[in-house]
């Protein structure tokens, strides 16, 4: 489904390299995360899978369901199925959480071709996803963002990913700022939209998030680029041997 | 019922992404010119044409008399330079003072006899004149009743025949002071006298049209009242009067819009509204201006200077202004509130957006006489391109303004980094009963908002229209919602193009 092959990526106009010749597969239906110590470059990779401005790709090539995606714009990408869940989410004032989501939800159905999705469908799946996620119903009338906790906002972007039902899903650091109870919640939410057609990238600093979430692999990025591989027990020997290891 | 509610402000969502797609062809959809016959004034100013429009408009000698002496008394006065814009000394004897459609020199019967080209103009703004088309609307859409002035005349005016029901008038000034002399005697220049201002008594000598309201005692209007101003012909000034009085207890929701064609010239438009609140009455005027803004390089455009005043006269009488200000080369306003009466009330809730080289100067002043007076201000500024922008307000307090209170904010928001927004409030307080709060902030439109947006699917227009929308939020909800509609749009519209 994803694979990168190669990617440099650097910023300040080159004199930085923060990506150093990185490759990764993800096929279709796994659950890959990347740990690895602060400043190794994972915040980068996420938003260079989205495109996001201010990183010049240098080497390498992306290549996600057979599209070069390093040539797409942000919201091509995001019609493709690419989702991020911010590490930091944004506030937007004034705009309703569900306007912000439905205008996002018909803007991706348009660029796909496909109808608006109808106001009481949408009511309906917005109630019933906010119910499993224990989000209260006044939450969506209230700006998105604004004056919501750390971990509200986390959960916000959980709902927001299992209203646009993503195909290839990125989660940057969605544990941090999530007590155990709406870790638990946050948890369940992602492991239902497991499957064989959507693959996801758990990008985290701590192991706790892999005992709800269990990945197919777990690869430790460093200096820019992948240096260790291994399975889901790989990332609790990790966690009690530190990245050390595997630091320059 | 709250779910309701945000499908509807989502359906306005879908309308302003829709209304960027419509238009990313030409971007001004009301620049299109009129090919109508036109009748003229000689151009330039002097004595002769101040006679020849009240001549034109069948005018008693009284409303003549006021003409002449506004007129005298103009030419003793300067332009007022204290405003923060910038453009070439205006030649106010290179312009027409009167311009109207020929077919209509004596004036339709019924919409059977106005010009069949004029209609046009008026569907291609989307300005219903026709009633029954109105009635045949979606049904439960609000109805509104509309007078439409073509540069210096009042094309039609509908639903009057309903609204006379009610005892409601609505007619174009001329025809007031033709019909009833008595009202528009004991009110016209009475919230902006002659001597006002420069502008204001260059309106006052060679105003040629605008719309007149009268709500009698007790009455509710039964629909919104509309006037939609369009300049056409070239090289013409339009200077429209309006005037409307809210007799006690009444209550009225006004909306005006205003558009104008493409051209390389500048145009003046100096207009003056004078709104006159009773005891426990209540006024509501919006406006949604879209002049010809100029053209990307700055030619052309509406120099908009325009003086917009409230007498609220009465006790607990209330004034709300509303603007949304999209248009216009260079915009020199400030719709006040005379706050006279004890309990009396002002509002004043506004929208700029200057994008290109745009130039808006614009803020309200609220003047608290009466005991225990209110006011709100709400503006909100958003500059981009290379456009600059000052929010100019006044907020004061008579001695005998006892336990006045005023509330104001002022949010700026930039766009890109060549445009500029500037905050000048000035407040007087002569009471130490009196409680003002002020509040400014500016922004800038964030860069990583924008990528959150499109990484959840929007395009860069799409999510510049809709973070804009949002940061516009208190005031859009003040306007009727129809209007707010196409206020979004206007948001959208006017922003094209100032990001990427």
């Amino acid at each position: 489904m994803l694979k990168i092959n190669n990617l440099t990526a650097t910023v300040n106009d080159g004199a930085q390299t923060i990506l150093n010749g990185l490759s990764l597969h993800i096929p279709a239906g796994e659950v890959h995360a990347i740990m690895g110590p602060n400043g190794a470059g994972k915040s980068t990779l996420s938003y260079v899978l989205t495109g996001k401005d201010g990183y010049d790709v240098t080497d390498g090539s992306v290549e996600y369901l057979g599209q070069d995606l390093l040539a797409m714009q942000p919201e091509e990408r995001a019609t493709a199925g690419m989702f991020l869940s911010f590490q930091y989410p944004l506030e937007i004032p004034g705009v309703p959480t569900m306007t912000f989501l439905r205008t996002a939800l018909n803007a991706q159905r348009k660029s796909r071709g496909d109808k608006p999705m109808s106001a009481p469908d949408f009511l309906k799946k917005a109630r019933e996803i906010a119910s499993d996620l224990k989000i209260k119903p006044d939450m969506l009338k209230r700006p998105l963002n604004v004056g919501f906790s750390g971990g509200e906002k986390k959960r916000m972007e959980i709902f927001q990913m299992m209203m646009l039902e993503p195909k290839m899903i990125i989660m940057d650091e969605t544990d941090s700022g999530l007590d155990v109870d709406a870790l638990r919640i946050v948890a369940d939410g992602v492991n239902a939209l497991r499957g064989p057609e959507r693959a996801m990238l758990i990008i985290t600093h701590y192991q706790r998030l892999l005992d709800y979430i269990v990945p197919d692999r777990v690869h430790v990025l460093a200096d820019g680029k992948i240096v260790a591989s291994g399975d889901a027990d790989f990332a609790k020997k990790l966690e009690a041997e530190g990245y050390d290891a595997y630091a320059a | 019922m709250a779910e309701i509610k945000t499908i509807a402000k989502d359906a306005i969502v879908t309308e302003t992404v829709k209304g960027v797609e419509a238009l990313e062809a030409d971007k001004y959809k009301y620049g299109f010119e009129s090919d109508i016959e036109q009748e003229f004034a000689p151009k330039g100013l002097n004595e002769d044409i101040v006679r020849f429009i009240s001549a034109k408009k069948d005018e008693p000698d009284w409303m003549l008399e006021w003409r002449l002496d506004a007129y005298a008394r103009w030419l003793t006065m300067k332009e007022p330079t204290w405003a923060m814009v910038d453009y070439p000394e205006i030649d106010y004897q290179d312009s027409y003072y009167y311009a109207a459609p020929k077919s209509d020199k004596d004036g339709p019967k019924s919409l059977d006899e106005v010009d069949p080209d004029l209609l046009e103009v008026y569907a291609k703004l989307g300005i219903p004149l026709r009633e029954q088309e109105v009635l045949a609307g979606v049904q439960g859409a609000p109805r509104v009743a509309v007078d439409a002035v073509f540069d210096s005349v009042s094309v039609v005016t509908t639903f009057k025949e309903e609204l006379a029901k009610v005892g409601v008038i609505f007619c174009p000034l001329s025809e007031a002071v033709k019909n009833h002399p008595e009202l528009v005697r004991k009110y016209l220049g009475t919230v902006v006298p002659p001597t006002d201002n420069f502008f204001a008594t260059l309106n006052t000598a060679v105003f040629s049209e605008g719309s007149f309201v009268y709500i009698p005692p007790g009455v509710r209007c039964p629909m919104e009242l509309s006037t939609y101003f369009r300049m056409n012909a070239q090289g013409t000034g339009q200077f429209e009067r309006t005037l409307i009085i809210a007799d006690k207890g009444s209550y009225v929701s006004y909306l005006e819009g205003c558009t104008a064609p493409m051209r390389d010239e500048n145009q003046l438009h100096a207009a003056v509204v004078e709104l006159i609140v009773l005891e426990d009455a209540e006024i509501k005027y919006s406006t949604v201006q879209n002049w010809w803004p100029g053209d990307a390089e700055g030619k052309g455009g509406v120099y908009n200077f325009v003086t917009k005043r409230a007498d609220c006269r009465g006790k607990n009488s209330k004034v709300s202004w509303t603007q949304v200000e999209t248009g216009s080369a260079i915009t020199w306003k400030y719709p006040s509130c005379i706050l006279r009466g004890d309990g009396s009330s002002g509002e004043f809730y506004s929208i700029a957006i200057t994008n290109g080289f745009q130039q808006a100067d614009t803020g309200t002043k609220m003047i608290h006489l009466g005991k225990n007076t209110r006011s709100r201000i709400i503006s909100k500024g958003i500059s981009a391109g290379k456009s600059n922008q000052t929010y100019r307000g006044l907020v004061s307090a008579h001695k005998k303004a006892t336990g006045a209170r005023n509330f104001t904010q002022c949010d700026s928001l930039l766009i890109g980094d060549q445009c500029g927004a500037h905050t000048v409030p000035y407040i007087e307080s002569n009471t130490p009963s009196a409680q003002f709060e002020h509040e400014a902030t500016t922004s800038k439109l964030s860069e990583e908002q924008l990528f959150y947006c499109r990484q959840r699917g929007l395009s860069e227009e799409d999510a510049v229209a809709l973070l804009v929308n949002g940061f516009c939020r208190d005031v859009l909800q003040n306007l009727p919602m129809e209007f707010a509609v196409e206020a979004q749009k206007l948001v959208a519209i006017s922003l094209e193009g100032s990001v990427g």
